[in-house]
């Protein structure tokens, strides 16, 4: 690095070239004044505070460059002139309320008024001009006080530069001038995402959180939403949450947080919160005793096990909470029926890549997102599902990554430079069979890779043969022109990274979804390298920990198979981990294949295992769930209620009283993310501590404790430890990939998996030099398969669902009024040649009915979805998505059912009075 | 050579003067009497706007002023072989008659080369602008000059930025021909924004070829292949008539992939500002066409000439300065040198208005006294009144008193006299007019128009038009001279732009020359040119009041007492300054006074 020797006020300095004056200054410990000047951001130079002289001549510090020798003067007659003029007229435009003032501790107007020495005669003379302009409280979370506004544009900078978005820009002229979104209309109306970005950089009072409460005291921890795994900083005062803001060095968030992150923290302190056990007498649920539940739970308990019961553990736990549940299930209640949600999600990520590439995790470090040359997003929408790996790709793609996005749906995305292959729902195979066609047929291959690193590429490129590039376009409705450019795209810009989630794995042919786009990665020598590889985006705070730890019938904790991984296809190469287990718990374990969540609910699921399992009786008498709310997450949701109303005792444990826990037995209010310590496990394997900010409300206990409550109380050993830590302890004991975590490491070391030793550095890149758990990576024939449901007369479009920005599930969000202010009820998007055949406008109210059922709902005109194809998310439970979806056919690795490709009729309603 | 025709100015000024519906009547009239074959050629304005719209009949070139619709039957009868020139339409100077175009003195001593055509061709033809020799100069640059060959020769033409700033623009043209880029621009600024100023419409509507020809000629000197023409939205017609101007010269081959076959691509888009000011600053304009607000970008950055339009090396010049070329490439740059003076070459050119008794457009050689511009072409104040000032620049520019009328005008001497050339606004004042109140009319136009960006500019001039409001309307302080004289200096110190650098200059200059006016303002209360209404009074004369009550009916506040046939007087507390008893006295008595300062209460 060249250096430049200069003099601020007579002091040398050096600093590296290009530095700014004012960063050279800052950096040594001078001060400049200055209100514009963001280190995040690129210089702006027009608060015109920050002048200095240089030769006789006025120059901007923070957009001046240093120069071998400038004499710098930060004041000066000359200087003091302008500046003084500046500050005052900000000043004296600006409310003096600094008492009052929520920012007064870090103004930085505050700070250089200080600096100049305000006289009090000429302010009062200033002032006398001014004119009041409202304060905008019109959106639910940002406060918006032009009297404090000091025009520096940060904000605006900050929402274009940090953001990608570009909500807001100042608006009219002079002494007008203000900062708004389009058309001055209110924030939300614009494609602002609530980030709330801008308000954390705001130099002054002018953008502040509403309501906001400085806190007592923070907390650092992890955010409690998707899979991302921001860091977030919680403050509390008086035993409440009143703040949150993302954690300034955090190499993956870097202090960014999104709308729910940054804001979504109120449903802990929310009034409905579970906070005594519920027992339900005659009929209804009441308030009860811990030891009255408990007493009932271990009666139950002992009654109904084996084959008879259903565990199901919760992707929002922690990982100590996750692994006990396993060994719950597995040891107290004697069954590999252990279940959670990710089986309705990525479980074809993570089931089908074991036998391909070893692992179904993310193969490089979030922060590597900007690494890659290329990337290919194809059935997810980062912006709202994962909006801070959404910006990740904005920031990227700004900096010259190319941009290949395979959706049926135009996601935000779309808003930047990138090649759309708009193909239609389910047909993702034909697609990647397409491109693997041209990357083959063009010699575009890694062949050095595949000789060195892969196996039975052959048989793979075998089963293209037969399939023309003619065909893909024709399946799959994206023109073979189009197909052409992608795969050439891909194959030739490296590193390239592929991004998916549920629009590849919530099929019931998910799994050659995600065979495909791991051999795409596989035959272009994508994997093993920074920026390359695959990044199946986890949907919740802790899945990955979920998947890692052995909450899915075949495998014990760290992915070590039990009885039943013989099931799945190309499993047969594995051996069983049941003695080792065994021998670390101390007991027999089951010996029976236990079923996912789908088929512990629709036992007569088709799809996986052998012909005889598709069509079981119902066996689980028993259930025991613990945060997850399947009654509205699980594919024909008619159904699992049913079930639970069948079933003899079902325990649910959570922190609401949720549609699935109002059909329970009993009710433990359990504690929630910000209320306990603990691990989450993020989408990129890094695992994070999770650290206890206040008291759980009323009874409400961590998860773990109760856990190991009625394990004790059940008569099991190896249930008693002291904390979470010990928990990670014995986790670190048993599972090869955390052997070297615990909590005291994470306290200040970032970790990814596998962590093979108390000191060996964690692997922020997976499969460097051979892939883990195969070495080499094995191919697999693909074959396109049609989805088992297709529309016809009667149910034309197709159906596909997935997430608003501004929800997560049903459970959480929805209690966060603010985020039900920005999107308050349920809708179907339709594209408006479809409404328009169908005669519905914007907002009109629609019955959507598929063979199950029919509800009523909102439509929503847009050309976001491809004709034929509407969008329905799924986070209104008075609305639910999933009573329209099929659970009739599941993969035959994840098991996951086809809700991504659901066909429906839309009609128009005619409003009654 | 010339063949009998009528020309019909048809500039925006002529055209709302009804310019249009005269052409037809005299086609109709010529058709009636036979004389279809006689054409009626629209052109561009002439520049006289006081006397709009003009006829002028050719080859004889005798001007028609002030033309109406039912004048055409008793014009087109002049045409008529033995038929007389319709005398009572000349233009009269001193009360006598001026037939011919070239005999009046207000285009005697001007200097009319950018503006030649202006009043000559029709601007929505192609081959007008061909017969007078358009696109020779492109012809002559593409095929007998390399680019450096051009640059050069605008160099030594001593040509400067006409847009205000006085930019030498070979030099431009010679750092974007060597700046490095795979794309270069160049821009024509026609966001003509100063109150007052016609002069960039003027051409725009009246000879829109010679700017495109200008910039075909920029193209080929800096290496561009796009050219972009930013004109003001306000501009319908330029707008509309630059619009037919590029889809000839491109149907013609001076514009296109390979102008004049010659391989040379160029090609000219054009682009409406959307109203701001600020917009014809040039880091703002290129903003605003890249689909940005349009703010400028602070110093320091890259020039233009290196980073301009999209990061590229672009040229941007004003619409004059573009006309200009096709002068100097035909004529040579000794030509054109040979006007002006050792600084500034070539010629000026002002929107003339204001106290002035020829409103217009004109040009005159760099160098020239205001007062040959004021007085000998502009003839002075109406009525023989002395002139107080003159004010040139626009908003940037500054008010110079009849002191200094005899100084010469050109980039250089107008800055050191605390004024500047800006886009060609003059505006003659005269003992009438309040310099506060001017002062605070330019600072009201810079707070309104100002991009908001900088502090000083976005609330110095917000400070600045408060205190100036104060002195207009009475409460000044003694302290506001110095307050004033303190913001200017911070905010031209301090802003980003030329808006904002310049804002202070109409404070700056009318302190400088008229202080004791700002000081009559503050100290006495009153208001010397009797403008500002808190600082005059009304007052009505004993001995002409005959007490007919006209005033005291009008008056809206009742503030006039006296009986029928007595002498009426204005109650002082009452009266709100409004003047309505001014115009009601009958002017056979003339008894309502404006006197300066207040008068003292309840008289």
């Amino acid at each position: 690095m060249t250096m430049v020797s200069l003099t601020i006020d007579g002091s040398p300095v050096q600093v590296p070239q290009k530095t700014t004056i004012l960063e050279a200054a800052l950096a040594n410990g001078m001060y400049i004044p200055h209100l514009c000047h963001h280190p995040d951001l690129k210089p702006a130079g027009i608060c015109r505070v920050c002048m200095v002289e240089v030769g006789g001549q006025l120059l901007v510090s923070c957009r001046a460059a240093v120069a071998p020798g400038m004499q710098v003067k930060t004041t000066s007659p000359a200087v003091d002139k302008v500046r003084r003029a500046a500050v005052e007229l900000l000043v004296a435009d600006h409310d003096a309320d600094c008492l009052a003032c929520a920012k007064a501790d870090s103004c930085k107007l505050l700070e250089v008024s200080r600096y100049i020495g305000i006289d009090p005669g000429r302010y009062e003379m200033l002032r006398a001009h001014r004119l009041r302009k409202e304060v905008d409280e019109s959106h639910p979370f940002i406060r918006r006080d032009y009297n404090k506004c000091v025009l520096c544009g940060i904000c605006v900078r900050t929402c274009d530069e940090v953001q990608g978005v570009a909500a807001i820009d100042f608006a009219f002229r002079g002494y007008a001038t203000r900062v708004a979104a389009v058309g001055d209309r209110p924030l939300q109306e614009s494609v602002c995402e609530s980030c709330g970005e801008c308000v954390v950089r705001c130099p002054t009072g002018a953008l502040l959180p509403i309501g906001f409460e400085k806190p007592a005291r923070e907390v650092s921890t992890v955010c409690p939403y998707c899979g991302t795994g921001c860091g977030l900083i919680l403050g509390t005062r008086g035993g409440k949450i009143v703040s949150a803001r993302g954690v300034p060095d955090h190499t993956t968030s870097q202090g960014r947080l999104c709308v729910k992150g940054r804001f979504g923290w109120s449903f802990v302190n929310h009034p409905e919160r579970l906070t005594t056990p519920l027992v339900r007498k005659d009929g209804r649920l009441v308030e009860s005793s811990w030891d009255e539940a408990l007493d009932l739970i271990t009666d139950r308990f002992a009654r109904y096990r084996a084959r008879q019961a259903g565990v199901f553990g919760s992707p929002k736990t922690t990982n100590e909470e996750i692994y006990l549940t396993s060994k719950f299930a597995r040891v107290v209640m004697g069954t590999n029926n252990v279940a959670q949600v990710a089986h309705l999600c990525h479980a074809n990520t993570v089931r089908g890549l074991i036998p391909v590439t070893g692992s179904g995790a993310m193969t490089v470090p979030i922060w590597q997102i900007k690494d890659a040359a290329c990337h290919l997003v194809i059935g997810c929408n980062p912006t709202e599902a994962h909006p801070i790996v959404g910006l990740e790709v904005r920031q990227a793609v700004r900096r010259g990554t190319k941009l290949i996005i395979a959706n049926p749906y135009e996601i935000d995305l779309c808003r930047l430079p990138h090649l759309r292959l708009p193909l239609r729902p389910g047909t993702d195979v034909a697609l990647l069979m397409g491109m693997a066609k041209v990357i083959l047929e063009e010699g575009l291959l890694d062949r050095e890779f595949i000789a060195e690193r892969t196996t039975n590429f052959e048989a793979y490129a075998e089963s293209l043969r037969g399939f023309s590039l003619e065909e893909a376009a024709a399946i799959t409705g994206v023109s073979a022109e189009l197909i052409r450019e992608a795969a050439r795209l891909y194959a030739t810009t490296k590193p390239a990274l592929i991004f998916w989630s549920m629009g590849i794995t919530q099929h019931s042919h998910g799994h050659d979804n995600v065979w495909a786009l791991a051999h795409l990665a596989m035959m272009t020598g994508n994997y093993g390298k920074p920026g390359a590889g695959v990044a199946p985006l986890r949907g919740h705070n802790n899945v990955q920990g979920a998947t890692d730890l052995g909450i899915t019938p075949p495998w014990y904790p760290g992915y070590q198979f039990c009885p039943g991984y013989e099931l799945f296809p190309r499993y047969d190469k594995f051996k069983s981990s049941k003695e080792k287990f065994e021998k670390g718990w101390g007991y027999e374990l089951p010996d029976f294949p236990g079923l996912s969540t789908v088929k512990q609910f629709h036992p007569k699921a088709k799809g996986w295992g052998p012909q005889e399992m598709w069509d079981l009786e119902r066996q689980i008498k028993l259930w025991y769930i613990i945060g997850a709310d399947l009654v509205n997450a699980v594919a024909q949701s008619e159904g699992v209620k049913q079930a639970l109303q069948q079933a003899e005792f079902v325990v649910v444990q959570d922190i609401f009283l949720t549609d699935t826990a109002r059909e329970a037995d009993v009710v433990l209010p359990a504690a929630c993310f910000a209320e306990k310590d603990g691990t989450f496990t993020a989408t990129d394997r890094r695992v994070q501590l999770v650290r206890k900010a206040v008291e759980p409300p009323g009874e409400a206990r961590p998860d773990w404790q109760i856990i190991c409550e009625i394990a004790r109380r059940l008569g099991y050993r190896g249930f008693d430890f002291a904390s979470p830590a010990a928990v990670m302890d014995e986790i670190a004991s048993l599972v090869p990939a955390y052997a070297g975590v615990s909590h005291a490491r994470l306290q200040g070391e970032e970790l990814r998996w596998p962590v093979a030793s108390a000191e060996h550095p964690g692997t922020p890149v997976l499969h460097v030099g051979e892939f883990i758990r195969l070495g080499k990576a094995e191919f697999w024939p693909l074959a396109y398969t049609p989805s088992p449901e297709l529309p016809d007369a009667d149910y034309p479009l197709v159906m596909t669902t997935g997430r608003d920005l501004h929800h997560f599930h049903h459970v959480m969000t929805r209690r966060v009024e603010g985020l039900n202010d920005l999107c308050p009820e349920d809708y179907v998007e339709l594209h408006a040649q479809d409404a328009a055949a169908l005669g519905i406008a914007d907002g009109d109210q629609v019955k959507v009915s598929s063979r199950r059922a029919s509800l009523l709902t909102r439509a929503r005109v847009s050309e976001r979805p491809v004709p034929g194809v509407v969008f329905k998310p799924i986070h209104f439970g008075e609305k639910p998505t999933n009573a329209l979806t099929s659970a009739e056919h599941i993969d035959a690795v994840g098991t996951t059912p086809n809700t991504k490709v659901c066909p429906v009729r839309v009609e128009k309603v005619q409003a009654t009075a | 050579m010339t063949t009998r025709r009528l020309l019909v100015s048809r500039g925006t000024c002529c055209v709302s003067a009804g310019a249009d519906r005269v052409a037809e009547a005299l086609e109709a009239e010529l058709g009636k009497i036979g004389l279809r074959e006689v054409p009626v050629k629209r052109v561009g304005c002439p520049g006289f706007s006081q006397i709009d719209p003009v006829v002028i009949v050719e080859p004889e070139g005798l001007l028609y002023a002030g033309v109406r619709p039912e004048d055409a039957p008793e014009l087109a009868r002049s045409l008529t072989p033995g038929g007389q020139p319709v005398d009572r339409l000349f233009y009269r100077h001193d009360g006598q008659a001026v037939p011919r175009f070239a005999d009046i003195p207000y285009y005697r001593r001007q200097e009319r080369i950018l503006l030649k055509n202006c009043g000559a061709v029709n601007p929505e033809s192609i081959e007008d602008y061909l017969e007078v020799g358009g696109y020779a100069a492109l012809r002559k640059a593409l095929t007998g000059l390399t680019p450096a060959e051009v640059v050069e020769e605008v160099k030594r033409s001593g040509l400067r930025g006409l847009g205000g700033a006085g930019f030498a623009t070979g030099r431009k043209w010679e750092s974007c021909l060597r700046a490095q880029g795979e794309h270069k621009f160049v821009i024509c600024n026609g966001d003509e924004g100063d109150p007052g100023a016609f002069v960039d419409r003027s051409l725009l509507e009246g000879d829109p070829h010679s700017v495109i020809e200008g910039m075909a000629i920029a193209g080929h000197a800096v290496g561009a292949r796009t050219g972009y023409i930013y004109v003001r939205a306000e501009y319908p017609l330029a707008v509309r008539r630059l619009r037919i101007a590029i889809e000839q010269a491109r149907e013609s081959g001076f514009l296109g992939d390979s102008v004049l076959g010659t391989g040379f691509a160029f090609n000219i888009h054009l682009f409406q500002g959307a109203g701001a000011f600020v917009c014809g600053e040039s880091t703002a304009l290129t903003q605003s066409i890249e689909g940005y607000r349009g703010m400028p970008r602070p110093l320091p950055r890259p020039r233009t000439t290196e980073a301009g339009l999209h990061a590229s090396p672009t040229v941007l010049n004003n619409v004059k300065t573009f006309a200009a070329v096709r002068w100097i490439i035909n004529e040579g740059a000794a030509w054109f040198a040979a006007r002006g003076t050792a600084r500034s070459k070539g010629t000026a050119l002002f929107s003339l208005t204001g106290k002035v008794a020829n409103c217009g457009l004109i040009e005159v050689p760099m160098g020239m006294t205001l007062r040959e511009v004021v007085c000998d072409i502009g003839g002075g104040v109406p009525g023989g009144k002395p002139i107080k000032a003159i004010q040139t620049g626009g908003p940037s520019g500054g008010c110079l008193p009849a002191s200094l009328l005899d100084t010469p005008v050109d980039f250089d001497t107008l800055v050191a006299i605390g004024s500047m050339m800006g886009s060609g606004g003059m505006v003659v004042m005269d003992e009438d007019t309040c310099m506060v109140d001017i002062a605070r009319y330019f600072m009201e136009f810079c707070k309104k128009e100002s991009c908001g960006q900088c502090s000083l500019c976005r609330l110095g001039t917000v400070q600045m038009l408060s205190t100036l409001t104060a002195i207009t309307e009475g409460r000044g302080t003694d302290r506001d001279i110095d307050l004033l004289l303190e913001l200017s200096e911070a905010v031209a110190g301090g802003s980003i732009c030329g808006l904002g650098q310049s804002a202070p200059n109409p404070v700056l200059s009318t302190i400088r020359y008229f202080r004791e006016e700002y000081e009559a303002h503050i100290h006495e209360r009153t208001c010397p040119a009797r403008v500002c209404k808190a600082l005059i009074s009304y007052y009505i004369s004993p001995e002409r009041c005959v007490g007919c009550g006209l005033c005291s009916k009008e008056c809206p506040v009742d503030a006039i007492r006296g009986e029928r046939r007595q002498v009426h007087v204005i109650d002082q507390d009452r009266c709100t300054r409004c003047g309505v008893c001014v115009n009601a006295c009958p002017e056979r008595f003339a008894a309502v006074e404006r006197l300066p300062g207040r008068a003292p209460a309840g008289r």
